[in-house]
């Protein structure tokens, strides 16, 4: 369903950066929505080390990736930003009036004053495994994730992967399937030990086939597998008869559209000013990894000093007429009022 | 210190003097070895630092912690001596260590 919202910010990635850049724009008034490709706001911090420490956070002399998101939603609260979590951004235009719209693979339309692009490494998307000509059967009968569950009915699953994906897949596919088929290099797995049990328990039953080894080829034509060849812990080839592949390698980071917006880039990263950090396009801004500038140092304290500055600039743009009034948290009662404490 | 040799998939030799403490995937990527992508920057999450220890020297940098084992069901081509070179660090007994850097990182 396409809806179609009006707002002052929208937020393009909602890792570390792009969190506080609500809580900067939210002390002038300006209102923001966050777009994030991940099902969960915190970006690498909570996608690839949520229990990893942090030691370069000031004023925390340790902190986990989990716990300065956890801290990052608690402090942005009063500013209630609108999540939009599991689209990614497909395509951006500017429109007569000098607003943006910007859609969203799950087609939201936003209209929007200003754009803030957070987006970290990039947009997570699943790792291609390195098998020869595996490009031309992607979306037809090769998939990393699964939409429609008909796609699958009454195929012959291949699923790849010991983790929860490939483990829930299995176990959601295997009643409409004609055959399911769960690979994994080896026999342990680091899904949830319930859906483990599950996946056995059908194992002994027949219902599904379990084997060890690792992808080495396709066979088919007209981008429709019929086989997969593989290679089995003793070295073995095999060919495995397979209509559909589902293999889950975790999460890797490309730039994606973003590289189509127009925008100059320096080396796949977003070239911006060190005064606005705006990028070459007026009203579209970059802070955090994503962008470069000369003297760039990718650290998340740099992204939080990126957002302080971006904000007073996009906050010219939203309220043209309104006179920015520099204040402090601790001493100005109206910023500690937007705050919810005074 | 210790001596490093990698040997990337086209057969090119890199050989590098890695201080100790250091680990195998920051010395590759400081000497720029091919291959080698460390995208997580050494956190072990990712795989993208994927090499294979020569079989003389499994023994010497030991086996794999269970959390870099399930990392590695994320890598490609996972052989035996299967290692994520973030995960193994620098020291004497490590000179003259030869790891091999598999064709993709995927």
């Amino acid at each position: 369903m396409s809806e179609t919202i009006e707002t002052d910010v929208v937020i393009v990635g909602a890792g570390p950066v792009g969190l506080f850049a609500v809580f900067e724009l939210g002390l002038l008034d300006v209102r923001c929505h966050l777009i994030d490709i991940l099902d969960k706001p915190g970006g690498q911090c909570a996608e690839l080390y949520p229990e990893k420490p942090i030691y370069d956070i000031p004023g925390f002399p340790i902190i986990t990736g989990q716990g300065l998101t956890d801290n990052l939603l608690a402090q942005i609260k009063p500013f209630s930003p609108t999540f939009h979590l599991g689209e990614m951004v497909v395509s951006l235009e500017r429109l007569e009036d000098g607003r943006f719209r910007v859609q969203t693979d799950a087609e939201t339309v936003f209209l929007t004053k200003v754009i803030v692009i957070a987006a970290g490494g990039g947009s997570f998307q699943p790792k291609r495994p390195p098998v020869p000509g595996i490009e031309a059967f992607e979306g037809r009968s090769v998939f990393y994730s699964v939409r429609k569950m008909d796609a699958f009915r009454d195929h012959d699953i291949l699923i790849v992967g010991g983790g929860d994906s490939a483990l829930d897949w299995t176990l959601n596919l295997q009643p409409i399937a004609r055959s399911v088929t769960l690979m994994h290099r080896r026999d342990a797995f680091r899904a949830a030990p319930d859906s483990v049990n599950k996946m056995r328990a059908l194992a002994e039953e027949g219902k599904l086939n379990l084997v060890f080894g690792q992808v080495t080829g396709l066979k088919g034509g007209d981008g429709l597998i019929e086989a997969v060849e593989i290679i089995d812990n003793d070295d073995k080839t095999h060919h495995l008869p397979a209509t559909r592949l589902l293999p889950f390698f975790g999460l890797t980071m490309k730039l994606g559209p973003i590289a189509d917006w127009g925008l100059n880039l320096h080396e796949n990263l977003i070239t911006v000013d060190t005064e606005k950090f705006q990028t070459s396009e007026p009203g579209i801004f970059s802070i955090g990894d994503i962008n470069w500038y000369p003297g760039k140092l990718k650290l998340i304290l740099s992204g939080f000093h990126e957002a302080a500055l971006m904000a007073q600039a996009a906050s010219r743009i939203v309220f043209p007429d309104k006179k920015v009034l520099f204040q402090y948290t601790t001493s100005s009662t109206s910023l500690q009022k937007k705050l919810g404490v005074a | 210190m210790a001596k490093i040799t990698y040997i990337a998939f086209d057969g090119t030799e890199y050989v590098v003097e890695a201080k100790d403490g250091s680990t195998v995937m920051e010395n590759a990527v400081r000497n720029a070895v091919p291959g080698i992508e460390a995208e997580c920057g050494g956190a072990c999450a990712c795989a993208t630092c994927h090499v294979y220890v020569d079989p003389a020297w499994v023994e010497a940098t030991g086996e794999p912690e269970p959390m870099e084992e399930d990392m590695l069901d994320f890598a490609h081509d996972v052989q035996p001596t299967s290692r994520l070179s973030c995960q193994i660090r620098v020291s004497p007994a490590l000179d003259g260590l030869v790891v091999r850097v598999p064709e993709s990182q995927g």
